[in-house]
Parts: structure tokens; C-alpha cells; sequence
């Protein structure tokens, strides 16, 4: 190995013209902070709160599916309700929120050695205004109507209808309102992870010798600032259609007798906006989880991610093909079959780079030295649950096949294994991971062990016989099934026990937020680097890590962030900041 | 939505070019320590703000691309009355170069350290987007006084919401303006006030560019070009 130190000094790393902000308050330090490890913070318990509501919600639904008539208060009204709201906070205002803006805010300026995101400021903005963004969403729930009950699509007409729960009343407007502001508060975020990348990176730590969480990280963030302005002008438009009677998306159309004041306007329009945001919003929130997987990986089984650079290019290549896929979510929308044609074709191509990244993650495994930590298990339990989704979309990608299965549970199964239960198992690894960064001790074992099984085993026994739902015929979106042939005894019963299943695994969730809580004071200490990590995080002076990351001087990286189980070597893994070359001689690139 | 994927492969060009000198073919296993060739790939000598600004642009350039493909799509329906546009919208645009102008002279003059014209450049420009602005609300005034209504018709919609949204922009630019404005006459540090007008002006001649395309657009020209790019094609 040829050490390529220069002989003559090194330069310093610093970003000269940002300066770092010091708080002065209480007030400024701990709420209104510009740290991006407070705003992490912030962001986090925000996603998470709302996350518990998405949680409720899917138990209400369950109540009502095993055990229909049983609650009065589940009209099919408050069903939609719950679906719609459900779905929506899922993906945007938990996944994507605590992806980018929970993990990214923490890991990206530790990871990258930088002291803090490059726009302090409007970093902490974004904070707020996602605050604000569901605080509206949740005021749905206590307008006049209630939330809206469009389903996660928003589709139009039915959207801002009478016939849908809150189309006429407050519900639809309350939700276009806070999916703009949403997004006006991502784009401030995402500006700072992306620059903060480009521009804070620290010496030495060139874009190939990033760990993957933040290629995953930053690429998801590139693909979100371009593909959010899809459904900001979807959202607007239709909001001026709702309000103030325009025709984008609204056709002529008569209600109870009455004719409406549309005339002329494309659903087919809107479909192809938020699909156009839809379908690159899926690997929004892959893409981290995949960098964060490969990371988790490694890291335990004490062996070098395999393929790094495939894995690298594979992200960025699944970020820039999943642009032009959007339409297959609209196959039924009477398209050019030659349109049809290039989109199966490119939605196929996707799964090709998709491919590569499991079989690089089994090859890192491959002969490990593996630790199974929780973060493991985790992970393990992702690569798993991916394979079993990406198998069942394999049926659905297959047309012919498609057409019985769609719109039926079939599909609910298959999109909750891979973008509900993979990603959501990710997050929880990384927690177990980055815990004792955060607060410098470790969560307690056995609850963690706990719920790692109960969450695995009982999201495959929520969501496993599901499928066999759908093969039966069992269509979604449906809160009333008692009357249908298609619903025998035994496919009751099923329905009864996926409904119990979901509320253990529902119930593990609170143990785990119960250590989380109780393990900020009692938790074993950590120390700086309990996993014996590579990656610069680990490396901070302080844990947690003090305001401005690095104390006095930042680190400088002398390597790539997987030096584990180097031979030669007196450790199993070698710091990124450490200088001096290790290893048998091999030729430098 | 040919509009926005023609607009998101540029993107794709400006990323690829980036990503093609991030010596992405190299094998970071076999590269311990520091080259000096190494330096060059730590980050780009512009300075931050700037590359900050230019991401921005692009998610706004993303949004606009977005309502024309919009636009167009919705074109086709039969409904679609495109309505006349009132004269002052070539007023508008005539001062709205001229704050291009002002803040370009603006930038120039802090390159060569001449505060007073960069004062005098700051204000004309913020004078002149203002007038702009009440140039638009003008327009809309006198197109609803002739009846064309924001629901009455999909075109007269598409109108009020381009023109609405490049307005918020033009607005948005102002409180940055005023800021600068502000620092050039308390004295802001030399180089930070460089850098801030420089930031404006890029700001603003990227809305400039942006009207011009949606003036086009309304204006039925765009249109009237992508038939003529169509025919070509086939
Ligand atoms: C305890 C875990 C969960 C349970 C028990 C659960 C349950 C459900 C149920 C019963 C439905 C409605 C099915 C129907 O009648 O059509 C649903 C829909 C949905 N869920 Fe979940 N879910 C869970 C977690 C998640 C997660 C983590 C996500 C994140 C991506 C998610 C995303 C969605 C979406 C997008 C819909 C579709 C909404 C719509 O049809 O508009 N769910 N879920
Ligand atoms: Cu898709």
C-alpha cells in the first residue's frame, strides 16, 4: 500500500465563509436551535409523534377488518378517513421526514466532518415550517367534517366531492395546505444536506470515500427537491380548483342533481403529477435506507462493504431511473400502448441495480465475522423482508398477473413489505446504531431483543397471509367485506388474526419507546465508539457530540469508510481520520 | 410533461458532468492517505451561498417546468379560450430587464469596490422589480375588469397562477434585496457585500429568464414553437 501523504503540511479544512452560530439562550440552544443536531432531534420526536397517530389509525382500521359491526364508531366514512390519513402521514410526514430530515440533519455534517449543515438558519426554518405542516394536517381531524377520506392518491374528481369524506367540508383543503408547506419546508432542509455534502466536506474526504448512508442520504435528497415540486403544483392547483372553482383537474361533472361549476378539466393531469412525485417518493425513502443498511452491515460483521463503488453507482442510477417510471402506476389510464411498453421496460431496468445491491450486501456477509447486535438483526431482517417484497412485485410487475391481483390485499401486502415494514426495520436499526451517539449510552438488550422479534415475526404474520387475502379476491380500501361470497370463514378468521398480530407488534412499539426514554438516564454508558467504528461520527471528542462537532481542530480522512478487519493492522477496524497506511502491498489506483 | 423531463435532463447533464470528476472509476479500498491531486476533489472553489442559490434554481426552474407541462397537457382540451394579453405586460418586462440591468451594474461595481454605485444599483433595481409587481397586479386588475374571470376559463387559471407564482418569487427576491440594500448602507464588510449583490443578480436574472419563457408560453409562441419542433420530428 503507497501512503500519498504530501510531505509539505496539510491545509486546513475548514468552510471559511460559513461561520458557526453560537447560541446565547436557553431558547436558542435547545428550540429555536440552528444546530443541526437539536433540529435532528426536533425532527425526529415530531415524526415519530406523528407516526403514533398513523399507528392508531392502522389499529382502527384493523378493529373494524377483524371484527366488522363489532365498533360503531368505524363508519365507512371514518374507514377512509383513517386509510387516507394513514397512508399519507406513513409516507411523507413520518418516512421522509425522519429519513432526511431526522437522520440526515444528524448524520450527514458528523459523517461528512463538517461542524454544522452549511445554512444554519434556514435549516432550523425548515424545522419549523414541517412543525407547522403538521400541525395543519392533524387540525383535519378536529375541523368540521373531519379529515379527508380521498384515499393517499388524492385522486380528483372524487377528492373535493361531497360524495368523500371532507371533498366539500375543511378536510381536503387542511390536507393540500399542509402538503405545501411541507414541501416549502423540505426544500429549505434539503438545500442544506445536499450543499452541506457538496461544499462541507472536510479534507480528505473525497465524494468515493463517503460511507454509503450519506450517497444514500444525498441522493434521495437530489431526487426529493425534484420530484416534490410535482405534487406542490398538483397541490395547488387542485386547492384553486376546491376553493376557487378552476377547472385543472375537475371535468364537468353534476352532484345530487346539480351541476358543478368545472368544466373541461383532466384528472389524467393530476395523475401524471403525483405519480411524477409518486413513484421517485418510493426511493425517497429506499435510497437512505439502503445506504444505512450497507453501513449497518459492515460495521457488525467487521468486513468491508463488497462493491463499493457498484453500490455507489447503483444509487445514483436507481435515483436517475426512477424518473422516468412514473406512468407505470397508470397503465389503466388508457395510454399509447408504445408508452406503456417504454415504461415497463424502464421500471424493469430499475430492478437490475436493485439486484446488485442485495447481492453485494449477501457477499458483505458473506464469511463476516458477524456480531448480532440488534442494529443487525435489523438489518438482516431489512435484506430479508426486501427480497420478500421484490418477489411478490415481481407478480405485480407482470401484467397479465397484475390484472386479478390490483386493488386487491394482494397489493397492500406487497407495498407494506417493501416500503412500509423494509424501511420502517431500517430505522429501527439505525436508532439501536446511532443511540449511544446520541445520547452517549446504550439502549437496554433485552427490550431490544424484544422488540426486534416481536416487530419481525409479527409484521410477517400481519402481512404474510394478507397476500393470501388478495389471491382470494379480497379487494382494499374496503371497510365492509361481512356480505361478500368471496369472504368464507376461514379468510374471517384470518382477518381476526391479522387484526390481534397488529396489535402486539403495535404494542412492541411502546416498549420501544419506553427505552428509549428510560435508557437516556439508565442505559449502560456507551463510550465514544461502542460498534469500533469507522466512520468520523464516531471519532467526535465528545459524546454526544459537542456544539460544533470536532473541538478545535476537524478530523482529516486518510482513508475509505470501510477499513475493517484490515490485516496488518493492531485493531479489527481503522478510523477514517487515522493517518498511515496498513494492509499487504497493494498497487494504489 | 415533455416540458419537465427535457428540463430534468439537463439537471441530468449539470449532475453527470459533476459526478464525471469524482473520480467515481477510482477504488478508494487501495487509496490510503492524502495526494494533493486529492485536494482538488474536496469541494468546488465557488463560494457556498452560490452553490446554495444555484440547487435552489433548479428546484425552481423544476417548479416552472412543471406548470408549463401542465399547461400544455391542459391546452388540448377543447375548452381551452387563450385570452388576449393586455399591452402592459410588455411594460412590465421592459422594467423588469431593467432591474436586471441595475443589479448587474450593481455587481460590477462591488467587484471594483465603488459603494456608491452599488447603493445606486441596489435601489434602482428594487424600485423598478416593485413597479414590475405593480405592473402584474395592473394587468390582472384590467383583465378582470374585461372579464376574464380566474375560473371562467382554464387559460384565464393557468394565467393568474404562473403569473401568481413568478410574483411570490419576485417578492421573495425583495427581502433578500432589502437586506443587501440594508448592508450596503451599514457598512457590510466588502467581500460579504460582493457576494450578496452577486447573489441577487443571479437570482434575478434567473427570474428574468423565467418570464420570458412564461410570456412566451402565455403568449401562445412557446406553443407555436413546440408544433414547429414536433413537425421536425416527425
Ligand atoms: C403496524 C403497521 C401497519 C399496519 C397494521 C397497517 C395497516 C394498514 C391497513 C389496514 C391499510 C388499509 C388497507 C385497505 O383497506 O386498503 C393500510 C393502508 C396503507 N398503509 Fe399501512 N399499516 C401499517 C404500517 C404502514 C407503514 C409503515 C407505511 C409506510 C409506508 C404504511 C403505508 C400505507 C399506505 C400508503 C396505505 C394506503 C392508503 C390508501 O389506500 O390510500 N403503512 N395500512
Ligand atoms: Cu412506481
Amino acid at each position: 500500500m503507497v501512503d500519498i501523504t504530501p510531505a509539505d503540511g496539510i491545509p486546513p479544512a475548514e468552510v471559511a465563509e460559513v461561520e458557526l452560530y453560537h447560541p446565547r439562550s436557553w431558547w436558542t440552544k435547545y428550540v429555536f436551535s440552528q444546530d443541526a443536531k437539536v433540529i435532528a432531534i426536533q425532527y425526529s420526536a415530531t415524526a415519530t409523534g406523528i407516526g403514533l397517530v398513523a399507528l392508531v389509525l392502522s389499529w382502527l382500521m384493523r378493529l373494524q377488518l377483524g371484527f366488522p359491526g363489532t365498533f360503531d364508531f368505524i363508519t365507512p366514512e371514518a374507514y377512509y378517513q383513517f386509510i387516507t390519513m394513514h397512508g399519507m402521514i406513513m409516507v411523507i410526514y413520518l418516512l421522509t421526514a425522519l429519513f432526511l430530515g431526522g437522520f440526515g440533519n444528524y448524520l450527514i455534517p458528523l459523517m461528512v466532518g463538517a461542524r454544522d449543515m452549511v445554512f444554519p438558519y434556514v435549516n432550523m426554518l425548515s424545522y419549523w415550517i414541517y412543525l407547522l405542516a403538521v400541525l395543519v394536517l392533524v387540525s383535519g381531524f378536529f375541523a368540521p367534517g373531519g379529515p379527508t377520506g380521498a384515499g393517499w392518491t388524492l385522486y380528483p374528481p372524487q377528492a373535493i366531492l361531497s360524495g368523500t369524506p371532507g371533498g366539500q367540508g375543511w378536510g381536503i383543503i387542511l390536507m393540500l395546505s399542509s402538503l405545501i408547506l411541507f414541501i416549502i419546508g423540505f426544500t429549505m432542509g434539503g438545500l442544506n444536506y445536499v450543499v452541506t455534502v457538496l461544499q462541507g466536506r472536510t479534507r480528505g474526504m473525497t465524494m468515493m470515500r463517503l460511507p454509503l448512508t450519506v450517497w444514500g442520504i444525498f441522493t434521495a435528497t437530489v431526487m426529493a427537491l425534484l420530484a416534490f415540486p410535482a405534487l406542490f403544483v398538483a397541490s395547488v392547483m387542485m386547492l384553486l380548483d376546491r376553493a376557487l372553482g378552476t377547472s385543472f383537474f375537475m371535468p364537468a361533472i353534476s352532484e345530487m342533481g346539480e351541476q358543478l361549476p368545472h368544466n373541461g378539466g383532466s384528472p389524467i393531469l393530476f395523475q401524471h403529477l403525483f405519480w411524477f412525485f409518486g413513484h421517485p417518493e418510493v426511493y425517497i425513502v429506499a435510497l437512505p435506507a439502503f445506504g444505512i443498511v450497507s453501513d449497518l452491515i459492515s460495521t457488525h460483521a467487521r468486513k468491508n462493504i463488497f462493491g463499493y463503488r457498484m453500490m455507489v453507482w447503483a444509487i445514483v442510477g436507481i435515483g436517475a431511473l426512477s424518473f422516468v417510471v412514473w406512468a407505470h402506476h397508470m397503465y389503466v389510464s388508457g395510454m399509447h400502448p408504445y408508452f406503456g411498453f417504454f415504461f415497463a421496460t424502464t421500471t424493469l431496468i430499475i430492478a437490475i441495480p436493485t439486484a446488485i445491491k442485495v447481492y453485494n450486501w449477501v457477499l458483505t456477509l458473506w464469511r463476516g465475522d458477524i456480531h448480532l447486535t440488534i442494529p443487525m438483526l435489523f438489518a438482516l431482517a431489512f435484506i430479508v423482508t426486501f427480497v420478500n417484497g421484490g418477489l411478490t412485485g415481481l407478480f405485480l410487475g407482470n401484467v397479465v398477473v397484475d390484472v386479478p391481483l390490483s386493488d386487491t390485499m394482494f397489493v397492500v401486502a406487497h407495498f407494506h413489505m417493501v416500503m412500509g415494514v423494509a424501511p420502517i426495520l431500517v430505522v429501527f436499526g439505525a436508532i439501536y446504531h446511532w443511540y449511544p451517539k446520541v445520547t452517549g449510552r446504550m439502549l437496554n438488550e433485552m427490550l431490544g431483543r424484544f422488540h426486534f422479534w416481536v416487530t419481525f415475526l409479527g409484521a410477517y404474520l400481519i402481512f404474510f397471509p394478507m397476500h393470501y387475502l388478495g389471491l382470494m379476491g379480497v379487494p382494499r380500501r374496503y371497510a365492509e367485506l361481512t356480505d361478500m361470497t368471496i369472504m368464507t370463514e376461514s379468510a374471517h378468521h384470518l382477518n381476526s388474526f391479522i387484526s390481534i398480530m397488529a396489535f402486539i407488534v403495535g404494542f412492541a412499539q411502546m416498549v420501544f419507546l419506553f427505552n428509549l426514554i428510560w435508557s437516556i438516564r439508565h442505559g449502560r454508558e456507551a463510550g465514544g465508539n461502542p460498534w469500533r467504528a469507522t466512520t468520523l461520527e464516531w471519532q467526535t471528542p465528545h459524546t454526544p457530540p459537542a456544539h460544533g462537532n470536532f473541538g478545535k481542530d476537524l478530523p482529516i480522512v486518510y482513508r475509505w469508510a470501510y477499513d475493517y478487519s484490515v490485516p496488518g493492522a493492531k485493531e479489527d477496524f481503522i478510523p477514517q481520520n487515522m493517518p498511515g497506511s496498513f494492509g499487504p502491498s497493494r498497487e494504489p489506483a | 410533461m415533455s416540458v419537465i423531463l427535457v428540463f430534468l435532463l439537463v439537471i441530468a447533464g449539470f449532475a453527470g458532468w459533476w459526478l464525471s470528476h469524482q473520480r467515481l472509476m477510482g477504488k478508494p479500498w487501495l487509496e490510503q492517505g492524502l495526494a494533493s491531486d486529492f485536494v482538488a476533489f474536496d469541494r468546488s472553489a465557488l463560494p457556498t451561498a452560490k452553490i446554495g442559490l444555484g440547487v435552489f434554481l433548479a428546484v425552481v426552474g423544476c417548479l416552472f417546468a412543471l406548470f408549463t407541462s401542465a399547461y400544455f397537457m391542459r391546452m388540448t382540451v377543447s375548452d381551452w379560450q387563450p385570452l388576449p394579453l393586455p399591452r402592459l405586460l410588455w411594460f412590465n418586462t421592459g422594467v423588469l430587464i431593467l432591474s436586471s440591468v441595475a443589479l448587474q451594474c450593481a455587481s460590477v461595481a462591488a467587484r471594483r469596490g465603488q459603494v456608491d454605485m452599488v447603493r445606486l444599483g441596489l435601489v434602482t433595481a428594487g424600485l423598478t422589480a416593485l413597479a414590475f409587481l405593480i405592473g402584474q397586479l395592473m394587468a390582472w386588475r384590467q383583465l378582470t375588469d374585461d372579464g376574464y374571470l380566474l375560473s371562467s376559463n382554464p387559460a384565464n387559471s393557468f394565467f393568474y397562477l404562473i403569473t401568481g407564482m413568478h410574483g411570490l418569487h419576485i417578492l421573495g427576491g425583495l427581502v433578500g434585496l432589502g437586506r443587501t440594500t440594508a448592508g450596503a448602507w451599514n457598512g457590510a464588510r466588502p467581500e460579504r457585500l460582493r457576494l450578496s449583490v452577486e447573489l441577487c443578480a443571479m437570482y434575478w436574472h434567473f427570474l428574468l429568464f423565467v418570464w420570458l419563457a412564461i410570456f412566451a408560453l402565455l403568449a401562445g409562441w412557446a406553443a407555436t414553437f413546440v408544433d414547429i419542433c414536433q413537425r421536425l420530428l416527425t
